[in-house]
């Protein structure tokens, strides 16, 4: 009977040390589903959301204190990949708040251009170079299209661009479904 | 096509392909006619990519006169290849033009105006492969913008230089020409079999491999004579050609290597990672041209075949000729024609005009009728027969890649090896369902690539994000840092300044006062009043005294509090 308490105690004392010493030693700083959200969304750093950037968005996300369909240049594709993470139900995005809009990036009117560095302190990314009273330029491989840069700039002189589909970057088109014939999705399931 | 086998002392063991088809090959036609050295065009369209990885780069501009074989556009990067002026005359733009590509979109061309005179640049002199240093040759193959013309067209000089530690011991020469209708390779070996050897004795000598096997399609009996005719001839004893049986897709890198030596390449990995490189011969011929002539790749054998032709031949054409100039030297269009298709007729696509120029990789032209590429008809529900299972030439499961593809589900297509998926249509080919299986893989494939370079401009952005996140942080840190030095700095001289300071300003008023107060008790030894304080009215005197009763009365309150303020709190300097 003793030995039966004393084991059990001994078993019980060790257990709650190891459990005691992982939770100090494995301490989740941070909520990982933060870090996974913020993974999905494509770092445009554009505030489009009402958050200041993507990480944030993905903490309020994370925190319940954001719906998930906020994210305009994710677009559907993120929004039902954070459903997924977060185990909730996929909603539409919001037409009005935010729409899907073809991919663009920023150019500069260097003609126009001043060099007043307001959009360098825009830029969420760095990807504008130019100093004091020097045009400046986009750098357009690092441009994420967030259009952070458009509103301060005092003399209006850049503009988004609608980003040019090349060969390089062109996918082949989903096959056509809707050909006659053809047994579409509902069809089938009505019948 | 047993006694051409056996007419090979070194019978080598045949591994049949798993799946694949046998297709009428529909070779003959183009076939019968020798090859023709196509009419100059009037234009040259070149687009600056032409081959795999990055486009090149223009040296030429709008109204520059070139010579034939002139480099007008250099290679960027190591995967990347320069092009060459086919033909002399003047550059008239540098333009976006339609390409000679899938999608139809158009591409930065350089088009030359030419002059029919043909006048050739300067050439780099012939070379001794045999004497000259590897690096030499292999710089040689590059600035000739040799690429694989057996349709990736990668830059050949890229397979041409082995990295140590692959450990290349086998080289395997494409002529298998298994896709219906093109014959350019088989006329090529017909009659350029001594060069086609002369370039694969320069790859074999730049690879030092210890093998070397050609596999031809016993379907090209002329072509197998004619190589081991010229390989009799020139004593390359070594080389082994190997008659292989007819099936699509046998022509395909992994699968002749497979057939040839039953070795497979690992998923998603190159022939390098089991010893062996696998070239085409019209790249051996390209090889040849660019070391022993010093010519660089400026045209190319095509075949233009189909019904939609009135003689379907090969054609000796430069690069960037617009296919309707090659359409018209075969003979021109016959009413038959329907479909303009930029290669085969499994692999090829759709061309929407025949403006577009040919490139390094475009190796037919077929102008079909309907009857011979007709309209699959619509697509009905998959029915789980296998049949596409059966045919796939790299044992996949197209039925499933299928549903995740349809679906959109690129990671689960993905996890059955989507992108081991050679795009050969083998299994739309047999699909009884007319279910245009190889689109929805190209349309997989090509997705989750975008998908993957979205995520990783997503993580530049993230990248170069929190580090302009950390900068400002450094910098408002760095700032404070300094404003509190500096406060701190301007306090310490203050106090080291300050005691002195204040002790000199407190002595200067101490002396005022004492001044004031001898020039106040001098003036009243002399008998003079304040000058303020003479002939005052009655109501003004009375005013005074009720302000001095009340300063008085004011002062004896401040003095009782002083006493009953705590000790620690009189620290501050005493007032009076």
């Amino acid at each position: 009977m003793i030995e039966a308490i004393a084991a059990i105690s001994l078993l019980a004392l060790i257990f709650g040390l190891l459990l005691g010493y992982s939770s100090i030693r494995f301490k989740v700083e941070e909520n990982p589903v933060v870090e996974q959200v913020n993974e999905l969304l494509p770092q445009t750093q554009c505030g489009q959301c009402g958050y200041p950037g993507c990480k944030p968005y993905a903490e309020a996300v994370a925190a319940g204190e954001a719906p998930i369909n906020l994210c305009p240049p994710g677009g559907t594709v993120t929004m039902e990949s954070i459903a997924t993470v977060l185990g909730v139900e996929p909603i539409p995005l919001d037409v009005e708040v935010v729409e899907e809009r073809p991919k663009t990036r920023a150019w500069i009117d260097e003609d126009v251009c001043i060099g007043c560095t307001v959009c360098i302190k825009a830029c969420p990314v760095d990807a504008i170079l130019g100093t004091t009273k020097q045009m400046h330029t986009v750098i357009a491989s690092e441009c994420t299209g967030c259009e952070k840069c458009v509103e301060p700039c005092p003399v209006d002189c850049i503009y988004m661009v609608p980003i040019q589909a090349g060969v390089a970057d062109w996918t082949w088109p989903f096959p056509e479904r809707g050909r006659p014939g053809e047994i579409a999705e509902p069809a089938r399931k009505a019948a | 096509m047993l006694n051409i086998a056996a007419t090979d002392a070194s019978a080598r063991k045949i591994h049949p392909l798993p799946g694949g088809l046998h297709l009428p090959d529909n070779k003959h036609q183009s076939s019968v006619r020798p090859i023709m050295q196509a009419a100059l065009p009037k234009r040259l369209i070149i687009p600056l990519r032409q081959h795999a990885g990055n486009p090149a780069e223009p040296l030429v501009k709008a109204g520059d006169p070139v010579l034939k074989g002139q480099k007008i556009a250099q290679g960027e990067g190591l995967i990347s290849a320069p092009l060459h002026a086919p033909s002399s005359g003047v550059v008239s733009a540098i333009q976006s033009l339609p390409a000679p590509h899938p999608s139809g979109l158009s591409e930065p061309c350089v088009v030359i105006e030419t002059d029919g005179e043909e006048r050739w640049a300067e050439l780099p002199a012939p070379m001794d492969y045999r004497q000259a240093n590897p690096a030499a040759i292999l710089e040689r193959v590059r600035a000739a913008g040799v690429v694989g013309l057996g349709g990736a067209a990668f830059p050949a000089s890229v397979k041409l230089s082995p990295r140590p530690g692959d450990g290349l011991h086998t080289l395997i020469i494409n002529g298998a020409e298994c896709e219906p209708y093109i014959t350019c390779d088989d006329l090529l070996m017909r009659e350029r079999a001594a060069k086609v050897l002369a370039g694969i004795d320069i790859i074999r000598t730049l690879l030092q491999v210890e093998k070397t096997i050609i596999g031809i399609e016993d379907n090209k009996i002329e072509a197998i004579a004619a190589m081991r005719t010229a390989r009799d001839l020139a004593g390359y004893e070594a080389m082994e050609i190997v008659v292989i049986p007819t099936r699509y897709p046998s022509g395909g890198e992994k699968q002749l290597i497979y057939i040839l030596t039953g070795e497979e390449i690992p998923s998603g990995g190159i022939p390098a990672q089991i010893g062996m490189v696998c070239h085409n011969v019209g790249t051996a011929a390209a090889v040849a041209d660019a070391v022993l002539e010093g010519k660089p790749l400026i045209s190319r054998l095509i075949t233009i075949t189909g019904e939609g032709v009135a003689e379907p031949r090969n054609l000796e054409a430069l690069m960037g000729s617009p296919v309707a100039d090659l359409i018209a030297q075969a003979g021109g269009y016959t009413p038959k024609a329907n479909k303009l298709i930029l290669g085969g007729p499994m692999m090829g696509y759709t061309l929407f005009s025949d403006e577009i120029p040919i490139a390094k990789a475009t190796n037919c032209i077929l102008a079909a009728s309907t009857a011979e590429a007709p309209d699959p008809g619509p697509a009905l529900a998959c029915i789980r027969c296998g049949r596409c299972a059966e045919a796939c030439p790299m044992s996949l499961l197209p039925q499933q890649l299928y549903w995740h593809s349809r679906a959109k589900a690129l990671g689960k297509a993905c996890d059955y090896n989507l992108f081991d998926c050679i795009e050969c249509g083998c299994c739309s080919h047999v699909c009884p369902s007319h279910i245009p299986l190889v689109q929805y893989f190209r349309f997989a494939k090509s997705e989750h690539r975008r998908e993957e370079a979205e995520k990783r401009k997503a993580e530049l952005a993230k990248r170069r994000h929190d580090a302009r996140q950390e900068r400002l942080e450094r910098l408002e840190r760095e700032k404070k840092e300094a404003m509190r030095k500096k406060q701190e700095a301007m306090k310490a001289k203050k106090t080291a300044a300050g005691g002195d300071a204040g002790d000199a300003k407190q002595a200067a008023i101490a002396a005022a006062a004492k001044r004031a107060a001898a020039k106040k008790a001098e003036r009243a030894t002399q008998g003079e009043a304040p000058k303020n304080t003479q002939g005052l009215s009655a109501a003004q005197q009375r005013q005074i005294d009720e302000a001095e009763a009340r300063r008085a009365q004011a002062r004896k309150t401040a003095h009782s509090e002083d006493r009953a303020r705590p000790a620690a709190a009189t620290e501050s300097p005493p007032q009076d």
